[in-house]
């Protein structure tokens, strides 16, 4: 009877799981999404405590108290701009749970397991180490504790894929049984130094692609603990993330027009900077814009694009740029935003800081929504955005981003780039949008541009 | 028969996600993180079934660790979400600054 409660109630979770993550298909419903999940979440808690192995609440209710303590002010107070590191660090305690929980499993049955446990434990103590020092080295690069460049030495991916090869015998070894404990043990420092090795050599604008693959990884490893320890929610919250993340990392390479496996062993930011710029750009001179000008065409524009980069997000200008919007919208004027998919740090990160600085979501237009409709535009605003807009994606089959899709804002009537100087993006390349007869450059830092372009409107009237 | 779940789940994942749109993609991954604390129940069992010492300790801190995504998850996902707000008004007819929903 007990038994048929519990499982009824992992039953309700999974279905609540399900529909909270559908519910996130449209912003007007997805925050009640989210406390259906979290419903979902309460529901297997109490079904689990009901279970009738669990002998000894002591130690579940400290684990339960300090988890909460920690988690709280990590839900409350970590700022937007911070939702990448976020989330790498959940990731590193996601995985270190799924890991310990698989030691443990390891520790008190290694002699009795079947053949099958012993296959789900070994992978998921592999994916949940993987993950853990993966997520933590993409933490630390995030935060700016560990330099954000590629780390790279020669013949790092021979040295990569012998581990790998060795991790794979290993866990071969491990789900074979022989061996004993400490090739097990074995198996986990070895994952560990994987996931350590792998990411270090990827550089920071590659991080939304490391991210959504590790949250892939710790969703495969918690689906093996459910294989571990037969509990079907695990096995479905751990498939929904797993699919969730690797739909995201395919998606994210494709816009930075990437194999999973060039970002991956490719090292993209590492080839010295400058070195690919168009030789013959010395003789192209862009045009400077002073604020002033900039100011009365924004403020006469019918039609205004905004095409946010992490730039901008960077300088936390996002508060200006509304100020700027809502001028312009003040004198009858309409302002749309242009997210390219790669913008800000992590799928969508572009989106939640334009929200933040409380600009409707209906004003975001995704890449492929806005593209046909760019040349209607009067200006396209470019904040902190550089490869994401660079014709030679389209036209340069030379060019290192050849094939990336852009933003098409050179089809624009006129463009303002908001800009620090002439330096290149990561892709390291010259962009000749800067050169065009239409484009004008607004030279200085981003936020500073912007207060000076409120200032000037405002004075207009 | 565990495998027919977890291929099912997955197929459902991919419906269910792939229409997710861009606008939402952080929430998404902020809360996939949050059901990932899912992990939780594992625990668990691992820190009350009083197996061993070891397994006792192990499920302690992983229950801290799942808690953590489960609380911090849930939070920050609410909260993010709260952030995104539709214009129904014109914003030149907004001029007082009480709070609006």
């Amino acid at each position: 009877m007990r038994e048929l409660f519990v499982q009824a109630s992992y039953l309700l979770a999974s279905v609540f799981f399900i529909l909270g993550l559908k519910s996130l298909s449209r912003a007007e419903t997805a925050s009640r999404g989210v406390t259906l999940a979290a419903t979902g979440m309460l529901v297997a808690i109490v079904g689990t405590l009901m279970q009738q192995v669990i002998i000894d609440y002591r130690w579940i209710a400290l684990g339960l108290t300090v988890g909460t303590v920690i988690g709280v002010p990590l839900g409350t107070r970590v700022p937007m701009t911070a939702m990448p590191q976020r989330i790498a660090i959940a990731l590193t305690f996601g995985a270190l749970a799924a890991t310990l929980v698989g030691i443990a499993e390891f520790h008190d049955h290694a002699d009795t397991m079947a053949f099958g446990q012993r296959i789900a434990v070994a992978f998921e103590v592999v994916l949940g180490a993987l993950t853990v020092a993966g997520s933590f080295v993409a933490f630390g690069k995030l935060q700016e504790i560990l330099p954000g460049r590629p780390l790279t030495y020669r013949g790092q991916n021979a040295v990569n894929f012998a581990l790998l090869g060795v991790l794979v015998l290993m866990l071969g070894a491990v789900v074979a049984g022989v061996g004993g404990p400490m090739l097990f043990y074995g198996l986990i420092a070895l994952a560990f130094l994987a996931g350590v090795m792998l990411v270090m050599p990827i550089g920071g604008a590659d991080m939304p692609v490391v991210v959504a693959l590790l949250n892939s990884y710790s969703g495969l490893a918690s689906a093996a603990t459910g294989f571990a320890i037969s509990n079907n929610v695990l096995i479905v919250s751990g498939a929904l993330d797993g699919t969730s993340g690797f739909l995201l990392s395919m998606l994210m390479s494709k816009a930075m027009n990437r194999s999973f496996a060039n970002v991956l062993f490719g090292a993209f930011g590492s080839q010295a900077p400058g070195g690919a710029a168009a030789a013959g750009s010395s003789d192209l001179v862009a045009t400077a814009i002073s604020a002033e000008d900039a100011a009365v065409q924004l403020a006469y524009a019918s039609n205004v694009v905004v095409v946010p980069g992490y730039g901008m997000a960077v300088a936390q200008a996002q508060h200006q740029v509304r100020e700027l919007a809502e001028l312009i919208e003040k004198r009858g004027g309409e302002v749309r935003y242009a997210i390219h998919p790669v913008a800000g740090r992590m799928p969508g990160h572009m989106n939640v800081l334009l929200a933040e600085a409380n600009i409707p979501y209906d004003k975001l237009y995704d890449m492929d929504e806005i593209n046909g409709d760019l040349s209607r535009a009067d200006v396209a605003l470019i904040i902190g955005a550089n490869d994401v807009v660079n014709p030679a994606a389209r036209t340069d089959p030379t060019s290192p981003i050849y094939g990336m899709p852009i933003l098409n804002v050179d089809e624009a009537k006129s463009v303002i780039v908001l800009k620090r100087g002439m330096s290149v993006g990561f892709a390291g390349i010259d962009n000749m949008l800067f050169y065009q007869p239409r484009t004008r450059m607004l030279f200085g830092d981003a936020k500073a541009s912007l207060v000076k372009l409120v200032t000037e409107i405002k004075a207009l009237s | 028969m565990q495998l027919y779940v977890f291929v099912l789940a997955g197929f459902v994942g991919m419906l269910v996600i792939a229409r997710v749109p861009p606008l939402l993609h952080t929430p998404l991954m902020s809360a996939t993180n949050a059901i990932s604390g899912i992990s939780l129940v594992g625990s668990l069992v691992a820190a009350g079934a009083g197996r061993s010492m070891v397994s006792t300790i192990l499920g302690t801190v992983a229950v801290t660790t799942a808690t953590i995504n489960v609380v911090g998850g849930f939070i920050i996902t609410k909260r993010m979400l709260a952030m995104f707000k539709r214009s129904d008004r014109r914003p030149s007819d907004a001029p007082s600054n009480a709070p609006k929903v």
